[in-house]
Parts: structure tokens; C-alpha cells; sequence
């Protein structure tokens, strides 16, 4: 081989790892969760619309259920609004509201113009369970297996096809484990 | 005031309501018992990432997870924590991503012995180089002489 030609290949070897870098880009600014896979973080939290009652983690255990932070100031919440409603509507998993860093007057309106899909919403007014979850953006969800184990994160807007592709296969083997 | 200015008067109003209608409690400055604390909590912050703007550090960002997390920083370092142990904080929340200079672990060899390989193979290439080229000046002289 002419030795010319290496200057060339390396060339087209760092073209291809430009390609490449570009490529997964999108995929590299989602931060793989450690919590996947590890308990759900402990909590108690009030319930919006009835602050003298109080939820835990333990209040949830049992039945698989899904975690879906959101707030009213989220923009990205309003637009995933109808899938959430589509999931929780169709009974396949408990879905569970962590209302955060939210104003409850401005939350409960939220609901009452867009509608209601939550079982509960649960109000963590200063983000400290936010932060327990590893919460950076809005919306995220957390499925969670009925002995409170944390099994599939979703950063961003839920959609259709991530319900069809990974929430209910994993639904799926909770049900066959039973 | 015309029709245009009007609108845009309306939607810089909107914008500023969106703005304050996150719940952001005015962030009170943090107070630390000594100046040996405000150090290290000025250097955790500058090592750690902000996850909302990635390219930022805790110190530098005003996103409102960065307000809160420099929050979490400073009741642990006033609660006598270490560093590592408010580092593991985050890491078990956000993952490695969140630390500024990554461990020397499994998945970061590449990363820390990277361009030690690259710099040993320069090194390689550079030597084989002049080998070859002292051979072929020899060459060269005998054949003049």
C-alpha cells in the first residue's frame, strides 16, 4: 500500500467517527438513570387537593404503577397530556402524578382546563423528591414494579410508541411472574 | 401605540409570566460558617454538573435544578458531610454524568489511558521513522562513497 494513502484513510477514519458522534448525539444528551433497576426512592408525600393526607411509597406497593412528574409551568406536560390520559385510560397501569415545584392553585387549575388522568397527584412543592428520583427535566416517568422496584425511565415527553415498546412488555412480565 | 407594538407588549408580557410561574423562591445567598467551608463548597460546585444546561457547571448555572441542587451542596456540607460523600449523593441520583473529572473506573480507562496509547504509538511511529530514514541516509553515503 503507498504510504500516501494513510494521511487519506485517517481522514476518512475521523469523517466516520464525526458521522458516527453525530449519530448518537441525540441519544447522549438523555442521561442513562442509575436508579433503573434499584428500589424507587423512599417518599411521603401530601396529596394535591387534600393536603392533610399523606402518601408513601409503601401506600403504592402491590400493583405495578407509573410515575409521571409534571408540572404546570411544563410545556412538554401539555403535550404529552394526551398520551398520559390515552395510558391511564386504559387501565393497563396505575398512573401516579408527582406534581413538583408547582403552586397547587396553579396545578389544580392545570387539571381542571386539560383534564385529570392521574389516580393521585402528590405534591413535592421544593423538588426534594425530584432530586431523590434524579429528576433534570419535565416531564419524566418512572414505571415501578409492584415490590417498588424502579424498572424503566423515561426522560422527556411519554409517547405511543414507548408505551407499545417498553412499558407494556415490561407490564407484560410483571403480569406473568404473578 | 400601534396594533404591532401592542402584541409584541403582550407577548413579553407572557413570556415574564411563564418565567415567575415556576416555583423559584428568590434563592437567599448561602451563608457558611467559615471561609475553609465556602472553599470547598465553590469547588464541589465548579466539579459537578448542571443536568439541565450539560455544559455547565452547579456554580455557574441558574437553572432552577441548579439552584436546588446548590441548595442540597450546602445543608450537606454544613451538616459535616465530606466531599465524597456529597459527590456520591449525586452520582447515585444522576449518574457518573454529573461529576466534571470522571472516576478511573472500568468504563473510563479508554478515557484516562486513551492518549497515553496514542502518545506511546507516536512515539512507536516516530522511532520506526527514523530508524528507516538513518538507514536509507547510510545507504545513501555508501553508495557516494
Amino acid at each position: 500500500m503507498n504510504s500516501r494513502m494513510i494521511p487519506l484513510l485517517a481522514f476518512v477514519l475521523l469523517v466516520v467517527l464525526l458521522v458516527v458522534g453525530l449519530k448518537i448525539s441525540d441519544r447522549k444528551t438523555l442521561i442513562p438513570s442509575p436508579l433503573v433497576d434499584k428500589p424507587a426512592p423512599e417518599f411521603n408525600l401530601p396529596v394535591l387537593g387534600n393536603p392533610g393526607q399523606k402518601m408513601s411509597k409503601e401506600s403504592f406497593l402491590g400493583k405495578p404503577y407509573l410515575i409521571n412528574f409534571w408540572a404546570s409551568w411544563c410545556v412538554t406536560c401539555r403535550a404529552e397530556h394526551p398520551v398520559i390520559t390515552d395510558l391511564a385510560e386504559s387501565g393497563l397501569v396505575r398512573v401516579i402524578g408527582f406534581n413538583f415545584r408547582d403552586e397547587s392553585a396553579d396545578a389544580k387549575a392545570w387539571l381542571a382546563r386539560f383534564g385529570n388522568p392521574y389516580e393521585v397527584s402528590l405534591v413535592d412543592l421544593d423538588g426534594r423528591i425530584s432530586i431523590d428520583f434524579g429528576v433534570y427535566a419535565a416531564p419524566e416517568s418512572f414505571l415501578v414494579d409492584p415490590s417498588g422496584k424502579i424498572v424503566f425511565k423515561q426522560t422527556g415527553a411519554m409517547t405511543h410508541e414507548i408505551i407499545k415498546t417498553e412499558i407494556m412488555p415490561r407490564l407484560a412480565s410483571m403480569e406473568f411472574r404473578n | 401605540m400601534s396594533s404591532h407594538k401592542a402584541l409584541i407588549f403582550i407577548l413579553t408580557l407572557l413570556v415574564s409570566v411563564s418565567a415567575i410561574a415556576q416555583v423559584s423562591e428568590v434563592p437567599e445567598p448561602l451563608v457558611f460558617m467559615n471561609q475553609q467551608q465556602q472553599d470547598r463548597f465553590d469547588k464541589l460546585t465548579q466539579e459537578l454538573r448542571c443536568l439541565v444546561c450539560q455544559n455547565q457547571n452547579l456554580a455557574d448555572s441558574d437553572a432552577p435544578l441548579a439552584h436546588d441542587l446548590r441548595r442540597e451542596v450546602h445543608q450537606m456540607l454544613l451538616s459535616g458531610r465530606t466531599d465524597e460523600q456529597i459527590k456520591l449523593f449525586l452520582v447515585e441520583r444522576y449518574g457518573d454524568f454529573v461529576l466534571y473529572r470522571p472516576p478511573v473506573q472500568k468504563n473510563t480507562y479508554l478515557l484516562w489511558l486513551g492518549p497515553l496509547v496514542l502518545l506511546l504509538a507516536g512515539a512507536l511511529i516516530l522511532r520506526a521513522n527514523i530508524k528507516k530514514r538513518s538507514v536509507l541516509l547510510d545507504a545513501d553515503d555508501n553508495t557516494k562513497n
